[in-house]
């Protein structure tokens, strides 16, 4: 390690932030454990179907090119509605997950911190 | 033919040749045009209209947050749009749409991959940002850990990212408005960093925001034009449009499925996991987050920016088809010389050609000037964000110890930008010649494996230490460039030998395994006291990460 100090040297958190009691009593608040539990499992089930439509899609490229080439309608081919459909999926998740956590999420959150500085 | 048109259209080299795996590619030299008077007046009003943000701007910013995020006063609507701004690049809106114009269904592919990043940011990462950074992601990677060698770290990976990518839209922007403006190649590249530097130096956050804003407007305004004429001219039939384009492409119904673009599964997965976690760890977009005042307008940025993203990207799906049915089988357009019957002024300028075919000589004149307003707003976002790193990161935690007088911050950080733009100008023309195709690939596989892995670790691993921080975050920026020059990219195209050392165009698979790899056994080897204060104060950023108790908010004016 190029520095050997362990101290901090006062940058933003280490004197901004109020340690201590109130932190304790957030952290042992029981909307915060319920905020915790439920956003999490929700962060990692929009994050693994994300990734799974990604590499679903990019698998099928490289293995299965032949049955995105399959043809639906004249021209267009199984590809087309499934790439386009990559990117609406992108914008929908995130959508879905503003949605719940600016509504959801975020009421737990202000009664985590009303319940801790009461 | 207008005069106009053909100055544009006797462009004998390619912009940007055809796409490879990566990135934009800027290759080829652009032949100086005669100027182009109606796009040269646009640009000159766009220029006009910004000076003048930029004065109202300059006004408001006093302090060091005006400075760096603006007062974290923009709203999540308008920092999606600026958002959408930064990523939305000139390279992005000619080199995508000409890749479908080539290939049709690969340059969807490639698309989708800049886009899939987003959702990830949303789901990992945007609001811990906020709640514990102030002005820059180094702030959250060294929230617990030590100041100075995780922001030593950061600073180095910021500003290596940002000169990859500055140097990739400099000598892009030289080509391109010689190309199109019929400026010197030299004069387009000073333009470009004298303008950004105004910009930045007076602006700081407000005015790059706000330049970033209107440019966006100006390009999704542009693409929806173009492609609205598009459907138009097939009747609003998605099916006629494939239908002709197939009828009338060299290579047939061949456009309409996957084709070279993926070699073989480890490029293609490597390739995917850069854009999605380089998009993570691109400096100049983490910057954004801090610019809204709370979590809550966080993840609408990212929402609106995802949105306005995936649209562009379908907008220039239907300009590349578009483009074979009104581009490519329009004489007027084609380059008779060349006995491929490319495009004139090279494949790069299929959506430039068909601003012609759909608006005539005005809207030619708009879409240029729009181009060179991008790769504006492009640099001005990534320069902030390097002087930010110099001057928050470097000179106040580095150098200072955190001591560092306000206004003397600001100074440094204007400095900084004035050093930058000058950096970018002479790295702009000492470039002109060189292929730097590879550049914008290297950014996101430096963000991806130095910067994304420290910044992930340091908010959802406890057990990170500033040492384990220290080796993975180095290991991955090191096995990144290394991995790069010895690919084909760099090694092959640009160093000229035979067979690359290491085979794969994108190194992202194996530079984020080191990197995650050298996090992990570099913090659960670390014994010292350090390690444990460290990991004791886990608790209490994570708190703040999950509730915002204590992040700082907007600064009142």
């Amino acid at each position: 390690m190029s520095n050997e100090n362990p101290t901090h040297d006062g940058a933003p958190p280490a004197d901004e932030v109020a340690v201590a009691p109130e932190i304790r009593r957030i952290l042992e608040s029981p909307a915060f454990a319920e905020l915790r539990t439920r956003r999490r499992r929700f962060a990692a089930l929009l994050t693994v179907l994300m990734l799974a439509i990604y590499y679903g899609f990019i698998v099928a490229i490289a293995f299965a090119p032949g049955w995105l080439a399959t043809p639906i309608s004249g021209v267009i081919t199984l590809g087309i509605p499934l790439g386009l459909g990559v990117i609406v999926a992108a914008i929908v998740l995130t959508g879905v997950y503003v949605r719940r956590a600016n509504g959801e999420f975020d009421r737990l959150t202000a009664t985590a911190i009303r319940s801790a500085l009461s | 033919m207008s005069r106009a048109m053909k100055r544009t259209m006797t462009a004998a080299a390619a912009l940007l040749a055809p796409l490879p795996s990566f990135a934009a590619a800027l290759e080829g030299q652009a032949v100086k045009q005669p100027l182009n008077a109606t796009a040269i007046l646009m640009f000159l009003a766009f220029v006009a209209l910004t000076l003048g943000i930029t004065y109202w701007a300059a006004r408001r910013t006093q302090s060091r947050a005006d400075f760096y995020t603006a007062g974290g006063g923009i709203t999540g609507f308008q920092n999606g749009l600026a958002i959408a701004g930064d990523y939305m690049s000139a390279a992005s809106f000619l080199g995508i749409s000409a890749l479908v114009f080539g290939s049709g269904f690969d340059g969807l592919i490639y698309s989708i991959g800049f886009l899939v990043g987003w959702p990830v940011i949303m789901f990992l990462i945007a609001e811990r940002l906020r709640n514990l950074g102030k002005f820059t992601f180094a702030d959250v990677a060294s929230y617990r850990l030590d100041q100075r060698s995780i922001r030593k770290l950061a600073a180095a990976g910021t500003l290596i990212t940002v000169a990859f990518y500055l140097i990739a839209q400099m000598v892009g922007a030289g080509q391109l408005i010689k190309l199109l403006f019929g400026l010197d190649y030299n004069v387009a590249v000073v333009l470009v960093g004298v303008l950004m530097i105004v910009y930045v130096t007076f602006g700081g956050m407000l005015a790059t925001t706000w330049v970033q804003i209107i440019k966006a407007m100006l390009l999704l305004g542009g693409a929806s034009f173009m492609a609205f004429m598009v459907m138009r001219h097939v009747g609003f039939s998605v099916e006629d449009l494939f239908e002709q384009a197939v009828a009338v492409h060299k290579d047939g119904v061949a456009i309409m499925a996957p084709g070279k673009l993926v070699k073989d599964p480890v490029s293609a997965i490597s390739l995917g996991l850069a854009l999605m976690f380089g998009t993570a760890g691109l400096p100049h977009i983490l910057m954004r987050f801090f610019t809204v005042k709370n979590a809550a307008e966080a993840r609408k940025s990212v929402f609106y920016a995802t949105g306005f993203i995936g649209y562009f990207y379908i907008l220039t799906f239907i300009i590349g088809f578009g483009a074979i049915v009104l581009v490519g089988t329009n004489t007027f357009y084609l380059d008779g010389t060349s006995p491929a019957g490319g495009l004139r002024g090279g494949s790069n300028m299929a959506a430039i050609h068909l601003a012609h075919a759909v608006g005539g000589d005005v809207f030619l004149g708009f879409i240029s000037a729009v181009a060179f307003a991008t790769i504006l707003a492009v640099v001005a976002g990534l320069t902030l964000s390097g002087a930010t790193a110099v001057s928050n990161d470097l000179y106040a935690h580095v150098f200072k110890r955190g001591k560092a007088d306000e206004q003397d911050e600001i100074r440094v950080s204007k400095y900084a930008t004035v050093a930058l733009g000058i950096l970018a100008i002479v790295l702009g023309i000492v470039f002109e010649k060189q292929n730097v195709a590879f550049m914008v690939g290297l950014a996101f596989a430096i963000a991806a494996s130095a910067n994304f892995p420290i910044l992930l670790l340091s908010m959802v691993w406890r057990g990170l230490t500033t040492r384990g921080a220290v080796i993975g975050g180095s290991l991955g920026l090191l096995s990144a460039v290394t991995l790069t020059v010895l690919g084909p990219a760099v090694w092959v195209k640009v160093l000229g030998h035979a067979t690359p050392i290491f085979p794969y165009d994108a190194p992202a698979l194996f530079s984020m395994s080191i990197a995650f790899a050298g996090c992990w056994i570099g913090s659960v080897t670390d014994r010292s006291a350090r390690a444990r204060i460290e990991k004791s104060r886990y608790i209490e950023q994570l708190v703040r990460a999950e509730t915002g108790y204590g992040a700082t908010g907007a600064s009142s004016h």
